[in-house]
Parts: structure tokens; sequence; C-alpha cells
């Protein structure tokens, strides 16, 4: 008979050998789903995984790779701080959108004066602002109304898509879009616009950002009593309360850094690759970013090279859909079929499989 | 603006089968949680239910079969959802989202060629003699299936949970599974029963709007009903008529703002359309303040890993 047999200690190996074991199995099992499509599996799976890094046009490539990963190691860290404290902050898609259009809209108010050192400023702290607002519904809802944060921080993410819609049809819509959707690019507009730092690289302030957010997550994880605070109170709630942590200032502190970072990234994304407030605008980071902080391992380390991974699959799966015709909804499927390997290996980080020959007594 | 428009039969009428999707799914969920499991992959199983009861529907020409298709499908993503938590071990919260945004990216793969077809059209069922009453007739005898399937649920779910064995079963394992597990029940069987008869519904709920409301196939066309369904069970504090007031609540908010809309009401069109998820968040508000009342039906060991151990 199997049984599992609960770990005294979570096996470090374990913790490190599972994600790498879940993109191999998602690799099996997502060769399959794309041989049901009709497609080469191995050649699919290398147009994703291989191509992008070392193929004929990796040059191209290899520039996206920072711009789709930026926004997903930012968010990802944010949230990663709140799922180690059991704060369950998965509305970060919302908090993007609203830190998108808190950013924009300033930059669009200074329009068309020219004065990047203040502007540009200016917009990021807007945008980190929107975001932390709007993260702060739940939490204030949570602390102050006993609320449960994920269904508040969920539903919010329809709200900020309508009031998206409406500041692109509406408030934000540019005066010389001859009325289609869409506010003015903020890439035509320099003192507002995230330029690429090293032309070619995909290096942009956003990404910067996110590599600060790494180091800083490192830091204030291993290092700092926030960080120690945060770590306890997922671990034993109860023992947290008598060591003197304060449970509502650590879900408004873990809330209001998700929501920030969510909002940092969507203002670096508006003003630089995607340029403009518009119906469209939200592309799903905030929900992938779920997925990223897990297979990270709610590490800063582990999110940093999660957030590459899952980038990779964003780029392979355009190349793949470009030039094999896999469906675009399949690499979703297939971010999704990560996420369910990894949670379903981990029961090996926590517990073994004993085998016993005889039925016990 | 004309409000003269809103002609208020067919308001109720419409309201009873916007609801019934969400109350199908919530009811589902009801005894999932009760069960002690918390399945945050509603979203996820009602899409999946919608685009393979499309399907099914479309490929065989009889939207029955569709039904039964999308309860087994979604049934089917939900048994992968209650392996990873109950014999895996994984957490519930996560799992959940994960099961989600399985769902979604899943469902749109499968609907692929199915974007722009109308399926087979599925008739309203008028109760004879009852249906031909004045006002009332029209309103409440002229359903559709599903919509008294839906109040057949709530009925049997509050029913199997307060007067029978298995359902006495059930409830003991959600408030305390040690005590069940010492008691010989198994844990294990009735939770997964109980996620794969959520899932079922929740599949059902899905294909209601697919194969009925809409009635076509759009990507991501659930647009976080499941996620409402899993707000209302909290708004009903787990008891299934209140489960039904809160989906008809809902159903309510959402055809008498898509009236204002079409009345042309002086409100930007995306304040309305907004309108049902807030005022889904108030009342989650107004009935989680009260702390005592909220958690007194709650489910004690509601999201709890279950490992028996020795």
């Amino acid at each position: 008979m199997i049984r599992l047999e609960r770990r005294p200690a979570p096996s470090r190996a374990w913790a490190w050998a599972t994600p790498l074991l879940a993109v191999l199995a998602t690799m099996v099992a997502g060769g399959l789903l794309f041989a049901f499509l009709g497609k080469d599996p191995l050649l699919v799976i290398r147009t994703i995984f291989w191509d992008p890094i070392l193929g004929e046009f990796a040059f191209y490539y290899r520039g996206q790779l920072l711009v789709k990963a930026g926004p997903l190691i930012l968010i990802a860290i944010g949230l990663s701080l709140g799922f180690r404290a059991g704060v369950w902050n998965i509305g970060a898609e919302g908090q993007y959108i609203m830190g998108a259009i808190c950013g924009a809209a300033v930059g669009l108010a200074f329009y068309p004066l020219e004065a990047r050192w203040l502007i540009f400023p200016l917009m990021v702290l807007a945008g980190g602002l929107g975001g932390f607002l709007w993260a702060m519904i739940p939490g204030i809802l949570r602390t102050r109304f006993n609320t449960n944060e994920i269904l508040v921080s969920l539903l919010l993410v329809y709200v900020a898509e309508q009031i998206l819609a409406w500041m692109a049809l509406g408030p934000l819509r540019s005066p010389d879009g001859a009325g289609f959707p869409g506010s003015r690019n903020l890439r035509h507009y320099d003192s507002a616009a995230n330029h690429e730092l090293i032309a070619g690289s995909g290096m942009h302030w956003g990404v910067v950002a996110a590599f600060i957010a790494v180091i800083l997550g490192h830091v204030l994880l291993s290092r700092h009593i926030l960080g120690f605070n945060i770590r306890l109170a997922g671990a034993s709630p109860r023992a947290a309360r008598f060591a003197g942590v304060n449970p509502g200032l650590l879900v408004l502190t873990c809330l209001g850094a998700s929501g920030a970072l969510a909002g940092f990234a969507g203002l670096f994304e508006v003003a630089g690759p995607a340029g403009q407030i518009n119906i469209d605008f939200n592309v799903g980071y905030g929900f992938t970013a779920i997925i990223v902080a897990f297979l990270g391992r709610l590490h800063p380390v582990g999110i940093l090279l999660a957030g590459f991974l899952m980038a990779l699959t964003y780029i392979g799966g355009e190349a793949a859909q470009a030039t094999l015709g896999v469906p675009a909804a399949a690499i979703q499927a297939f971010q999704g079929m990560l996420l369910f390997f990894l949670l379903a290996l981990d029961v090996m980080t926590n517990y073994r499989v004993r085998i016993d020959a005889r039925a016990r007594a | 603006m004309d409000l003269g428009s809103i002609n208020p039969v067919l308001l109720i009428s419409a309201l009873l089968l916007a609801s019934t999707p969400i109350l199908l799914a919530a009811m589902g969920e009801l005894v999932v949680e009760k069960s002690g499991v918390l399945n945050l992959g509603v979203e996820g199983m009602m899409i999946v239910g919608a685009v393979s009861g499309f399907m099914a529907a479309v490929e065989s020409g009889s939207p029955a079969l569709g039904f039964l298709a999308a309860a087994a499908a979604a049934a089917v993503l939900a048994l992968l959802f209650g392996v990873l938590t109950q014999v895996l071990l994984s957490n519930q919260v996560a799992t959940g989202l994960g099961l989600t945004l399985f769902g979604l990216g899943i469902s749109s793969l499968m609907g692929q060629g199915y974007v722009g077809i109308r399926p087979p059209a599925s008739p309203r069922l008028d109760l004879p003699v009852l249906s031909e009453l004045p006002v009332v007739g029209p309103v409440l005898f002229s359903q559709h299936a599903l919509v008294y399937l839906s109040l057949a649920a709530v009925a049997g779910v509050w029913w199997y949970l307060r007067s029978t064995r298995s359902g006495l079963i059930l409830r003991a394992v959600g408030e305390s599974h040690e005590a069940a597990h010492a008691l010989g029940y198994s844990v294990l069987g009735t939770r997964l029963a109980a996620i794969a008869f959520g899932g079922a519904l929740a599949g059902l709920g899905g294909a209601c709007l697919s194969l009925v409301i809409v009635p076509q196939w759009t990507e991501g066309m659930t647009a976080g009903r499941g996620w409402i369904a899993l707000a209302i069970v909290v708004f009903g504090s787990w008891r299934a008529w209140r489960v039904l007031l809160g989906a008809y609540l809902f159903g309510g908010v959402s055809v008498l703002q898509l009236n204002l809309q079409a009345a042309g009401i002086a409100i930007p069109v995306e304040l309305l359309s907004m309108s049902p998820y807030l005022i889904t968040i108030l009342v989650l508000v107004i009935i989680s303040s009260d702390k005592r009342r909220a958690q007194a039906n709650a489910p004690n060991s509601l999201g709890r890993t279950f490992h028996a151990s020795g």
C-alpha cells in the first residue's frame, strides 16, 4: 500500500527540483496537446523554448524577453510577499490597469509641455499610487469589515476593466484620434515616454524597477524584521500574534506593496511597450504573475528565473503562432498546466512516499 | 431616455433566466464548501462547461446532450482539482486559481472553430395550463427547463444537507475532518464526490450561458460569473435559500442595468456594466462585517488540508 508520510521539515532538494520537474512534465504534456492539435510536438517545443534564445532570429526575440519578463517579475515579487503571509491578492490585473490609467493621466495632463525631469517621475509616482489605492480597497475591507480579500480583489479587476474602457473611449481619448478609441501615444511624447535604455535590448525603466524589486525583496525577506513577520504570519498566524505582529497592518502592507508594484508595472507598460491607454491594454500579466510567483517558489531569485521562463513561453508562443499556426490560447493552457504540475509535484517537498510491503496491522 | 420601455413582466422573466448560471454554480460550490473544500476554480469549470456544452450541442444537434456534456466535462476538470488538493495535498487556493487559469486557456483552445455559430435552439418549457395564466404565467411557468432545474437544485441541496444521512456525513467532514475520519467516514471519498458534483453544476451553469442566454460561444464569456457565484455562497452564509436570494439579487441588478443601457439612461455604459460587481462587493461587505453571524454557518474545516497520519 502506498501512503504519504509527512517530512519533519520540507525537503530543500525537492523544493528546488519541483519547478524543474514541473517544466519538464509540462513540456511532455504540452507536446501531447500539440500533437493532438496536429502539430509536430518537438518542433513546437523547440520553437517556444529554444529558438527565441538561440535560434536564427534570436536577436529580435531577446529584446522581447526583457519587455515581457519585466512586468511579470515586478508584479510577482509584490504578490509573493502576500502569498507568503497568507494574504491572497489575486487582483493584480486590476491594480496594473489602475496604475497605468493614473500614470498615463498625469502624463497626458502635462501634454505638450516638455519637462522630462518633472513629468516622468510624477507619472511613476502616480502609477504606483493608483495601484496602491486600488489594492487598499480589498485591504481596508478585509481589516475593517472582515471581507474576503480574494473575492474583492478579483471582482475589482472587472471594475477596473470597465474604467479602462471608459477612459479609452471618454476622458483620456486622444483629441487627434479621429474618433478612434485610445489615448495619445505616450511614446511620441518625449517627456512621458518610457524609452528603451539600450537600443535593441528591450531594457526599459520597468525592467530596471523589476531588478530593484528582486534585490529589495530578497533583502526584505532575509534581513528585515518585516520580512520575518511576513514569513512568520504565513507559517503560523497564532505564533505571529504572540510575537506582537499586528495582523491588520500586515495585510495592508502586503496588499499595498503588491498593489503599488503592479501599478508601477502598468505605468511602465503604458508609457513604453504599449504606448497608449486603450480598451485592449491589459493582456493578463496580473494573472500570469500568480503563476510566476508560485513557479519561483515565492522566492525573489526564483521569481526572477520564473519570470524569464514565462516571458519565454509568451514570446515562443507568439513565434509558434506565426510560423506553425499554434493557436494563442494553447499557450495560456500551457501556462495553466505548468502551475498544475508544480502544485502536484510539490507534494514531494513536504511528504515522502512510503510503500508498505504488507498491510499494517 | 425612456424608462417606460422597460416592461416589468419581461424584466422578472429575464431575471430568472439571467440568474440561473450563477445559481447553479453557487449551489454546487455550496455543497463543496460544506464538505470543507474551497474550490476557487468555479470560473474555470463554468467556462469549460460553456464550451463543451456548446460543442456537443452543435455537433449532435441536441441541447440536452450539450448540457450532459457540459456537466461531465466540468466534473472531470473538478476532479483534477480534487486529486491535486485531496490526494496530492496541494494548497486549495493556489490550485483553484490554477484551475481557473487553465480552464480559461483550454476553453478558448477547444472553442476555436465554434466562434460565430448559432447553437440548436433550446425551447422554453411551457407548463400546461399554468403558463396561460395572465401576467404570472409567462413570468413563472414559461421558462427554460434549466430554470426549473436550478430551483430543484436549491430545494434538493437544502433537503440533502438538512435531512439525509449522507448530507449529515458531508457536513461532519466539513466541520471537523479529523473527527469524521476517526468515526470511520471517508473524508477523501466524500470530498471528491462533492467536488465532482460542484463541477457538474458549474458546468451546467456555463452551458446555460452559451446555449440559452447568449446563445453563442465567445472566449471568456463567463465574465467573472464564477467569482460572483463564490461571493454569493458567502453572501448566503452557506444556506441554500439565502444563496437563491443572492443569485436573484445579482441577476436582477445585471438585467436591470442592461435594460437601463438599452433605454439610454444618462449614466455612462461602463458604470452600468460594473454595477453588478460593485453591488456584489457591497453585499459581501455588509454580510461579513458582522463577524459572528457571517461565520456561524461557515464550515469549520473550510480550506484546510486533510492528511490522515499514522
